[in-house]
């Protein structure tokens, strides 16, 4: 995976994608998570639809990080957040109508989504437009891959499909837990075990080795 | 091995709260349940040996591969997996696909009791998060039940029960419906005879109210069950059913009805008491058991469900951190209350 | 010597940044406001073409102050959808109503065909129901075919139901205006019933007196 010797940009990157993934380890944006994740297809939506008011709000921020003022930095990022969430709003409804019903008032709720605001502040205000892009695109992807990884599994245990095409058998029960708000819990509950687990596998092979 | 380490703890160990060891409760409180588990057998036949069978040994594999994978100490030993599994079975409608059973028994010793740290910790009574799971997941097969008394019900089981793994359950034609849910969807009410002896639609176990409360009693004589739950939930329901009753004769059922119906013997006498998730102090008790009462009422006769009795129990399970620091008294000589100490 | 704030910097931050957003909205809103209303549109047309099967062409109609039925102009409020044959006649009238479910709100369409006094068509368009159980209110070609042929005779003066709706036990539908229920959902299906019955009683009248303005919707046919 990552190691200190890559080109920061990789890092910058990879980063969100993996190490300080928003929801599998920073656990953050949990709303939209639990409550859109009940299918595939929402999960990706509601994903990308998060990493294009990050990467757009953290290039805005990032472009006026000297034309700012520290005292109105809050009021001003949420502004330039809640643009972006509108327009990602009228685009889905444009684009699709169901959708946009799925997803409901989880699009307009991407404003409060503590992960857009905390990297404008923790990041994109203190480095330049590459690098914000940069790290935004990361943790979008981190988030939306985080998002599938919750609605695949939700979709196929809660209806036998995946993206709405029937993946498992015929005579597949559905355990309609899972696409129930309650699943959201139970599946971000597995996930984030499985991920301790697997890293801290790696971990304890990572200092065997070291040990050698 | 487990017999001679049971003997050893009965002797040497100084248990301070109860006078009892963990073991030696949870093995009486198998007994208390085994009348209500053979009269569920009587009833339904084979098929509920079987749910129950698999329940019990469904949960005692969750436990032995959490606690190996968990690292801890093996607890199989200590009858109180036999016993979750036992009410858990008790609490499943008869013909209940076996898988389905078997996964329930895992999300309730896994969700229920390991997320929260095994034995001792559980917020939640681990077999009503088993049923809960089972109920979310699959709501058709929860609510559909076998008539009693079928015939050749012991040497037949139900084409559901033998279901392969995930796959879908074929009902056989005949189906019964539970009182509550008679009484909720159609404004039947059933003979409280019958109620009492068990003779109905339902839950394997939670037919039978006589054996129940026969149970019960041999434990509460025994110390080994905090009679103030109980008490305070059957006359909570009671009370508050047979005052909905006086007041609208027409719309509400009789309180015998409310007291005999569904799970809720089961449930006061063995779930709802429940040593881990349940208050420890007296008062906190007594306030539980009536949250309870409350709840089931509720949910009973305004709510959109038949039967309430888990739910009722799983919130109160939640809340009761929380009545015994309520209720906690000041200790002699501080000036604050003392803080929020463990409540397990 | 307290360093004054120079305010400027701000407001020009805010100012600046609040317009250039506003003027954005603003112009995603017109580039997309045309695709959204054509996606709406569609997905009404082919709701009220469900349940009037037959239909070709639709027109929407709200209540004036006066209580006639009058054209549509994109409000916001009760409204019901003529819908026409290819020939220009009157079919019958898509009603929209919601009830209370198990869940949530169930929104319906139903389609009134004045001329035999039935409803023919029921879609629901957003329900909330538990999957595998209330949401057979959708799926349960028994329940569904309740809403096929279903008697709604006003009626001499036009203002009541002969026969009020009723959701009876499932399998014992023994008349026309008459719900068979679903066994496992009954509260779904009490709801849809419910709604029915109270959108119908409702709104029934309301379509006989204003027959002629209904009818006449076909004529000169939509833009």
């Amino acid at each position: 995976m990552t190691n200190p010797e890559t080109p920061s940009s990789t890092n910058e990157f990879m980063k969100g994608l993996w190490r300080e993934n928003p929801v599998f380890v920073q656990v953050l944006g949990m709303c939209p998570v639990l409550a859109v994740s009940n299918t595939a297809m929402n999960a990706l939506a509601m994903g990308l639809a998060t990493a294009f008011v990050l990467l757009m709000s953290n290039l805005l921020v990032s472009l006026l990080r000297d034309f700012i003022p520290r005292q109105v930095r809050i009021a001003s990022y949420i502004l330039i957040i809640a643009t972006f969430v509108t327009l990602t709003d009228y685009a889905i409804e444009a684009i699709s109508l169901d959708l946009h019903k799925a997803l409901g008032a989880f699009i307009s709720l991407i404003v409060a989504n503590c992960l857009i605001l905390g990297r404008a502040e923790a990041f994109a205000s203190k480095n330049g437009v590459g690098n914000a892009a940069l790290d935004a695109l990361g943790m979008g992807a981190g988030f939306t891959l985080a998002l599938f990884c919750l609605g695949a599994v939700r979709e196929l245990l809660g209806a036998g499909s995946l993206f709405g095409f029937a993946v498992l058998p015929g005579g597949f029960e559905p355990w309609i837990v899972m696409i129930l708000p309650s699943g959201g819990f139970f599946t971000l509950a597995f996930w984030l075990i499985a991920i301790r687990i697997f890293e801290r596998r790696r971990e304890r092979r990572q200092t065997a080795e070291a040990l050698q | 091995m487990s017999d001679s380490g049971r003997v050893l703890e009965i002797d040497s160990s100084p248990h301070i709260r109860a006078g009892h060891s963990v073991d030696t409760i949870m093995r009486h409180v198998a007994y208390a349940l085994l009348p209500a588990t053979a009269f569920a057998v009587y009833v339904f036949g084979l098929v509920a040996a079987v749910t129950i069978g698999v329940a019990v040994a469904s949960c005692l594999l969750a436990e032995y591969f959490l606690t190996r994978a968990a690292g801890r100490p093996a607890t199989l030993g200590d009858w109180s997996v036999v016993v979750t599994g036992l009410i858990y079975g008790l609490t499943l409608p008869p013909g209940l696909p076996a898988w389905m059973v078997a996964l329930g028994g895992f999300a309730g010793v896994g969700i229920g009791k390991y997320l929260f740290g095994g034995l001792g910790y559980n917020a939640f009574n681990p077999a009503l998060v088993g049923r809960a799971f089972l109920q979310a997941a699959f709501p058709v097969s929860m609510t559909t039940w076998l008539v009693p008394l079928g015939d050749g019900r012991f040497w037949t089981l139900p084409s559901s029960t033998l279901t392969l793994p995930f796959a879908t359950p074929v009902y056989d034609a005949v189906s019964g419906a539970t009182p509550l849910a008679a009484m909720k969807f159609a404004g039947e009410t059933t003979a409280t005879a019958d109620l009492v002896m068990g003779l109905t639609s339902g839950s394997t176990g939670e037919t039978s109210a006589v054996l129940l409360l026969a149970g019960g009693l041999y434990l509460a004589a025994r110390k080994m069950l905090n009679w103030r739950i109980p008490l305070a939930i059957l006359a909570t329901v009671y009370l508050l059913s047979a005052l909905v009753h006086t007041v609208a004769p027409n719309d509400y059922p009789p309180p015998g009805f409310m007291l005999f119906s569904g799970g809720l013997m089961l449930g006061a006498l063995f779930m709802a008491t429940d040593m881990v998730a349940s208050p420890m102090t007296a008062r906190g008790c007594v306030l539980y058991g009536v949250l309870i009462g409350l709840l089931v009422v509720v949910i009973r006769l305004w709510g959109g469900m038949p039967e309430g009795v888990m739910y009722a129990i799983l919130f109160a399970n939640a809340v009761s951190p929380h009545i015994d620091s309520l209720v906690r008294p000041r200790v002699y000589g501080t000036a604050n209350r003392p803080g929020s100490g463990g409540s397990s | 010597m307290t360093a004054s704030i120079d305010a400027w910097p701000m407001y020009r931050a805010l100012v600046g940044i609040g317009v250039g957003c506003g003027l954005l909205i603003a112009l995603v809103y017109v580039g997309t406001l045309p695709h959204i209303e054509r996606q709406r549109a569609a997905a009404l047309e082919q709701a009220v073409f469900a349940v009037l099967p037959g239909s070709a062409s639709r027109r929407t109609f709200v209540f004036d102050a006066a209580g006639t039925l009058v054209a549509d102009t994109g409000s916001d409020g009760s409204r019901v959808h003529a819908g026409y044959d290819a020939a220009g006649r009157l079919l019958g009238v898509a009603i929209e109503a919601e009830g209370m479910g198990y869940a949530d709100t169930i929104e319906i369409l139903y389609g009134y065909v004045p001329a035999d006094e039935r409803i023919v068509g029921l879609r629901v368009l957003a329900s909330k129901e538990t999957p595998g159980l209330g949401d057979k209110i959708e799926t349960d070609e028994r329940y569904r075919a309740n809403f096929e042929a279903l008697d709604v005779r006003l009626d001499a003066a036009g203002e009541a139901l002969v026969n009020p709706i009723a959701v009876v036990k499932p399998g014992t539908k023994s008349n026309a205006w008459e719900i068979d229920g679903i066994t496992g959902a009954t509260i779904s299906a009490q709801a849809v019933g419910n709604t029915v019955a109270a959108s119908a009683a409702r709104w029934l009248p309301a379509v006989r007196r204003n027959r002629e303005a209904l009818a006449a919707g076909g004529q000169h046919d939509e833009s």
